[in-house]
């Protein structure tokens, strides 16, 4: 917490509290978001998450506390759902040309996030996982410097999600922006996560992913065996994949021996 | 030889069923089709009251509908009744107030059964310059708006966060159909004006790949409801509203049977 007024901060938020209908939603959070610094929300449902993320994005105003954006800052937010009604008629191309005008910058992030050959399509007839993909790339048309994802792997299979997170992390390196997602993947998103927030109506903690799998708050929320999956995980895996969705099989034999031959260590 | 009265009632309906069509396609893209019932059935209240205050009938159910419309933003505040519930309240209690005041007035000879089912029979020139007058200036704020409005259409919140005002561009759509009511009410009257809203939008769908598609669609199909309708009318002397809507339906049931393309 000690980055929470440094220039560069994208976005910070201090002492932080939100209310609804009498009830405390958040109380006393505080967390700031660097530039190219991927903070991953974490906890039980009903702990506050999306509405923490509505009052990052400035959806709602805190009822306590203060949030403190950076100047224009540019946002790019991909939401849990699309509640867009079947009845309107709408290509996926159709749709990314609401975010952009540029075609030039449409058609490199389409080839980037492998949705070229879904551009002619109706937005209704999508997947699950093509629909994730799309909204993913409809968040970084705009080229942000805050991408703000909410459960970006819902309705997504195993494989889709590994490959979701890993073209996350790509593009943070590609735009150099800063990135707050809402997860529930735990074992996945460890990896490629830069700081872990455990929420639960309030921080319980708050740091590194490895410092916080060991913390007690964390072991009470989500049990001692998470905890070691991250443990495990996070120790043998701070190193890239290849692109074979490897990840996410091992990470399902966690308490396996497995060999690191096909990883490119870096 | 066309009688003069029939051109004026099919461009009169040709006029409203113009704007219909992007509007209607809203209204289905929205889901508001209960809202332009409560508008429609508030509409009669209006009629009541301007003659009681005696200005024109179609400035007082413009406003009479905007009134409503910013009753019913008033009331979406609250959160333990959905907004069917809502409009339900509001649109019977607004067509009971106004059958009652008709009823109060009834020596003023209001004619009841012209604003429930229309009586397009009887447009005069005025009727004709305000139908057109209006209609160009709902078309010219939804081609102005037409990008924001799809977009927040699209999704409210992930419009919000990127910048469009999402709560006045609803209120604006409010507006505008509360105007487009007010003319629909001199073709189909008050009970059937939401069906010349979503009718043709609704068979326009099948056939549609994008939204501007859909709304020139629903147009066309809306004007030849009502080339249609008005045919059926002075060749079988049936009333002209009601069957301005059936010729819509059947377009509908058609379009049904066609192949559709998305």
């Amino acid at each position: 917490m000690s980055t929470l007024s440094s220039a560069q901060t994208l976005v910070s938020c201090e002492h932080v509290a939100w209310r609804r209908d009498g009830l405390d939603v958040l109380q006393d959070v505080s967390f700031a978001i660097a530039p190219r610094e991927i903070v991953t929300l974490i906890g039980p449902n009903g702990a506050g998450k999306t509405s923490l993320v509505n009052l990052v994005i400035g959806l709602a105003d805190p009822t306590g506390g203060r949030i403190t954006r950076r100047d224009k800052l540019r946002l790019g937010y991909m939401p849990q759902h699309l509640r867009f009604d079947s009845s309107l008629p709408l290509s996926v191309e159709r749709f990314l040309r609401l975010a952009t005008s540029e075609r030039k910058t449409l058609a490199h992030y389409s080839e980037r996030l492998g949705i070229t050959s879904l551009l002619g399509q109706q937005l209704q007839n999508l997947s699950g996982g093509e629909l994730q993909r799309v909204l993913l790339t409809r968040a970084v048309l705009r080229k942000p410097e805050l991408l703000v994802l909410d459960e970006p792997t819902q309705g997504v299979d195993v494989l889709g999600q590994a490959e979701l997170y890993r073209h996350i992390s790509e593009l943070r390196d590609e735009l150099g922006c800063g990135v707050l997602m809402v997860s529930h993947d735990l074992h996945l998103v460890m990896a490629k996560t830069d700081t872990v927030i455990c929420l639960n109506r309030h921080i319980c903690c708050h740091g590194a992913p490895e410092s916080v799998a060991r913390h007690p708050e964390y072991l009470q929320l989500f049990g001692k065996q998470a905890a070691e999956d991250i443990a495990i995980y996070t120790h043998h895996h701070d190193h890239e994949h290849d692109l074979h969705g490897d990840v996410v099989q091992e990470s399902l034999l966690l308490h396996h021996n497995h060999d690191h031959s096909r990883c490119n260590h870096s | 030889m066309i009688p003069e009265f029939l051109i004026y009632a099919l461009l009169a309906g040709a006029g409203v069923a113009l704007v219909a069509g992007p509007l209607g396609s809203f209204v289905v893209w929205r889901r508001m089709a209960y809202f332009g019932d409560t508008l429609a059935h508030s509409a009669l209240l209006g009629v009541a009251l301007g003659v009681l205050l005696q200005v024109h009938p179609l400035l007082a159910v413009i406003v009479s509908s905007l009134l409503l419309a910013a009753i019913l933003v008033a009331l979406q505040t609250q959160k333990l009744l959905g907004d069917d519930t809502l409009l339900g309240i509001l649109s019977h209690t607004t067509l009971a107030l106004g059958l009652v005041c008709a009823g109060l007035l009834a020596d003023t000879r209001i004619d009841l059964w012209g604003l429930l089912f229309g009586d397009l029979l009887t447009t005069n020139l005025t009727d004709l310059l305000i139908i057109y007058a209006v209609a160009a200036l709902v078309l010219l704020v939804l081609w102005r708006c037409w990008r924001p409005l799809i977009f927040a259409t699209l999704d409210e919140t992930l419009a919000q966060v990127e910048g469009v005002p999402v709560v006045r561009l609803r209120l604006l759509l409010m507006g505008l159909i509360a105007l487009v009511v007010a003319l629909a009410m001199k073709v189909v009257g008050v009970l059937l004006i939401t069906s010349l809203l979503i009718i043709p939008a609704a068979a326009s769908r099948r056939f549609s790949r994008s939204p501007e598609v859909m709304a020139v669609g629903a147009s066309l199909l809306g004007i030849t409801a009502v080339t249609g309708g008005l045919g059926l009318s002075y060749f079988f002397d049936a009333p002209a509203g009601p069957s301005i809507v059936l010729a819509a339906s059947a377009c509908f049931a058609i379009s049904l049977a066609l192949p559709r393309r998305t």
